[in-house]
């Protein structure tokens, strides 16, 4: 069980700074996710895809966060939105903050999705799992999120949520 | 993504993902080369996701911090959960003894009884934090499918269960239940929901012959009775206070009996 966990770390790491875009807190979320899925190992379903379920996990963490987060009032704000990061002497960590600050300005589900699709390389069937909606409904949104993110990059108004093929 | 039909929105996703088996890859290479301004808007999405995958790259390769070790993770754990059991048995040995009062087991209590009933209340919290923060799957099977679980539960036990009471006069309605282990036999979480989101649960095993009042534990803000009659334990846990669960407690008792 150690070893199967352990081997997803990197991969749950990555999902959770680009949810979250700060590392102590990507690492907290880290560790609950961890500390969730030893404490629930027997819910596990044994043929079950590992993966799938920690991202689901992770994700559920992040959104009763955030919602917590709302009700308390954003009481970190101010610091971290004022404090220059200390990656940001380094190569492109403007660019990287831009990236991934305009994904984290896109609605949860979407910035999920574009997380788990195109950076973790779940299969449609698995972020389909992982987000407890079907397959087709994986392939509009994540068709609506590449648009919005790409309207946002470029500055145009983000189109509406519906558009008719 | 099937190799012939139009082109679609999948097809797209699936052509910027690179997961289009290659005769269908070509349709979809002719089809964008067709349409000059889509493949244009295409092929930045395209981008945008190989950015985003090079940008995270670096978090992926970063060393693993200790804290986040397994070994030490379960090791936290379980030093937790020793406490944890030390401090709630300690304190239900006391009122076992009587300085409390509130524990009235008929005949004697025996000091196994007394780890029983710390361990009960220990699972009706646990499983309690572990499902009033679950989002997207808070219950096993739907307030609507609640003749199943109870139907189920009762022919485990071997014993007839009264339906998941009626929590509406305090502002609660039932969600809806889940099995769940429940040391050598099944256990059975029912959960409900107020307007605002805030859940309280009702946990419930068979066992015990005896009969007991109510006894209340609160515990890293978790408000707990626990009782047992009818041949069930029965636990009540919610973050609320002692007088505002009371009433309820009293209601699913009166209910579930």
């Amino acid at each position: 069980m150690s070893k199967r966990l352990e081997a997803e770390i990197p991969a749950l790491r990555r999902y959770a700074f680009g949810l979250t875009r700060e590392h102590a807190a990507a690492d907290d979320l880290v560790q609950d996710c961890l500390e969730r899925a030893l404490s629930r190992w027997y819910l596990r379903r044994p043929d079950g895809d590992l993966r799938a379920w920690l991202f689901t996990i992770m994700r559920n963490l992040n959104i009763s966060a955030g919602r917590q987060t709302q009700r308390r009032g954003p009481h970190l704000a101010l610091d971290e939105h004022l404090t220059p990061r200390a990656d940001a002497t380094q190569d492109h960590a403007i660019d990287v903050r831009d990236l991934l600050a305009t994904l984290g300005s896109l609605p949860e589900e979407h910035c999920s999705l574009l997380l788990l699709v195109g950076v973790e390389d779940l299969t449609y069937e698995q972020a389909a799992a992982a987000l407890g909606i079907p397959v087709g409904t994986v392939m509009s949104r994540l068709s609506r999120a590449r648009r919005r993110l790409r309207d946002l990059l470029e500055h145009r108004a983000p189109v509406s949520l519906r558009r008719i093929k | 993504m099937a190799t012939q039909g139009p082109i679609g929105e999948d097809d797209l996703q699936a052509y910027i993902d690179e997961r289009l088996a290659p005769a269908r890859r070509a349709m979809v290479e002719g089809f964008l080369h067709d349409n000059p301004d889509l493949k244009a808007e295409i092929d930045k999405q395209r981008d945008d996701r190989d950015a985003l995958r090079s940008q995270l790259a670096a978090k992926f390769v970063e060393p693993i911090p200790a804290r986040l070790r397994i070994d030490n993770l379960r090791a936290a754990q379980a030093a937790r959960r020793a406490a944890r059991m030390r401090s709630l048995a300690a304190s239900i040995a006391m009122i076992g003894i009587g300085l409390a009062g509130g524990w009235v087991i008929r005949g004697e209590v025996a000091p196994q009884r007394q780890i029983e009933a710390a361990s009960f209340v220990a699972s009706a919290v646990d499983a309690h934090k572990t499902y009033v923060v679950e989002v997207a799957h808070p219950v096993e099977v739907a307030a609507n499918d609640e003749a199943h679980l109870v139907k189920w539960l009762s022919n485990r036990s071997g014993r007839v269960l009264q339906p998941p009471p009626n929590l509406t006069p305090f502002g609660y309605s039932l969600v809806g239940g889940r099995v769940l282990p429940g040391g050598n036999t099944a256990a059975a979480q029912l959960m409900y929901e107020d307007a605002a989101g805030a859940r309280l649960t009702v946990y419930l095993r068979a066992g015990g012959d005896e009969e007991t009042a109510f006894t209340f534990t609160e515990w890293e803000g978790v408000s707990t009775f626990v009782w047992i009659d009818g041949g069930f334990q029965f636990a009540i846990a919610a973050e609320l206070d002692r007088d505002r669960l009371l009433p309820i407690a009293t209601r699913v008792y009166e209910r579930l009996a």
